[in-house]
């Protein structure tokens, strides 16, 4: 089961390019978007990215940021992002292996990477929204829009 | 399941009768090869279904994996202000490797449509507000990548090859409309 609303996102420190790293608490002051996937290259993976990287404005209305996590490596990481013209860090759950996705309950041990998940945090770092999708279905980005879209009137 | 949201109104792009028993819109990117591959299937339903089907278009285009969509989705909307707009979505379809702007310009003045005129429409960005809205539309309907489809309002999750069974399908569920 993924983590569900009203948890508080647990933090984590993880590899964004091969020399520099990402932790979760220095996000906070703006709404979060984590997305599991489970790998870079497939072709599922590279549509929901795809789409992800095209609804960036959409996210930045409301001081969004978007990050993409899987276990792959930083240097894979680094060669995909530039094919596909990705505009938003991509981590490494590298090492120890998938230990983020399993702390967010988005892990496949059967298969050895991330469910397809996806996770709106609020500015305080509490989950607002998740969820889980078949991991060969792409979820769109409906749901995380609603999700930011509601966490935004619940400020005003 | 996800829904069409705004539904089909003035501002759509169609081609069938106003009142047709079934609805289909695609969400599309002219330089998808995907797109491109549904493009003749979509002309044989609309052949087969004749009266039957009102097909709408709206854009969706993935400007960071394909550099020319963008340009080409605002040129169909520019020759749409002439008046044109299906004969240059036919014409970006069936021309998908070629879509520079300059070609852009070919194909509106083919289309009897002054190129100065169209290219000006290109610099200034005319109509990106108008492609950028249809995307917008797109994400909020739940459309996760293209062609994404919906028959009557309601996202369609197979592929082309099975398009024209759920339309027939979607003929024989659909209650009949009365005058609108």
């Amino acid at each position: 089961m993924v983590l569900s609303p009203g948890t508080k996102a647990p933090d984590f420190r993880l590899k964004k390019s091969p020399d520099q790293t990402l932790s979760l608490s220095e996000l906070r002051g703006h709404p979060v978007v984590l997305v599991f996937y489970p790998a870079d290259w497939s072709p599922v993976c590279g549509d929901e990215l795809a789409l992800f990287n095209e609804v960036l404005p959409e996210f930045a209305r409301y001081g969004a940021q978007l990050v993409g996590i899987s276990v792959d490596g930083v240097w894979c990481h680094k060669a995909y992002a530039k094919s596909r013209n990705l505009d938003f860090p991509l981590l490494a759950d590298f090492e120890p292996k998938g230990e983020v996705s399993r702390k967010y309950g988005a892990y496949r041990p059967q298969d050895g990477f991330s469910e397809r998940a996806l996770f709106v945090l609020d500015a305080g770092g509490v989950i607002r929204w998740s969820y889980l999708s078949e991991v060969g279905t792409n979820p769109g980005a409906d749901g995380v829009l609603a999700a930011l879209e509601e966490g935004a009137a619940q400020k005003v | 399941m996800s829904h069409l949201a705004p539904p089909l109104g003035p501002r759509d792009h169609t081609q069938g009768p106003p009142g047709a028993r079934v609805t289909l819109v695609e969400y599309g990117d002219f330089e998808c090869p995907h797109c491109g591959a549904a493009y003749p299937v979509v002309k044989a339903i609309q052949r087969a279904m004749g009266s039957k089907l009102l097909f709408a278009y709206r854009h969706f285009p993935l400007t960071r994996v394909h550099p020319h969509a963008e340009h080409a989705a605002e040129m169909a909307e520019a020759a749409g202000e002439r008046g044109k707009f299906w004969g240059m979505h036919d014409l970006l379809f069936e021309h998908q490797d070629a879509l520079e702007d300059d070609q852009l310009i070919a194909y509106a003045k083919t289309l009897g449509i002054d190129p100065a005129w169209a290219a000006q429409a290109l610099t200034e960005g005319r109509y990106e507000p108008r492609v950028r809205a249809d995307f917008a539309s797109g994400v909020r309907s739940g459309v996760n990548g293209t062609p994404t489809f919906f028959i009557n309002g309601l996202r369609y999750e197979g592929g082309a090859d099975t398009l024209l069974d759920a339309l027939m399908e979607a003929t024989i569920d659909a209650p009949l409309k009365s005058g609108g």
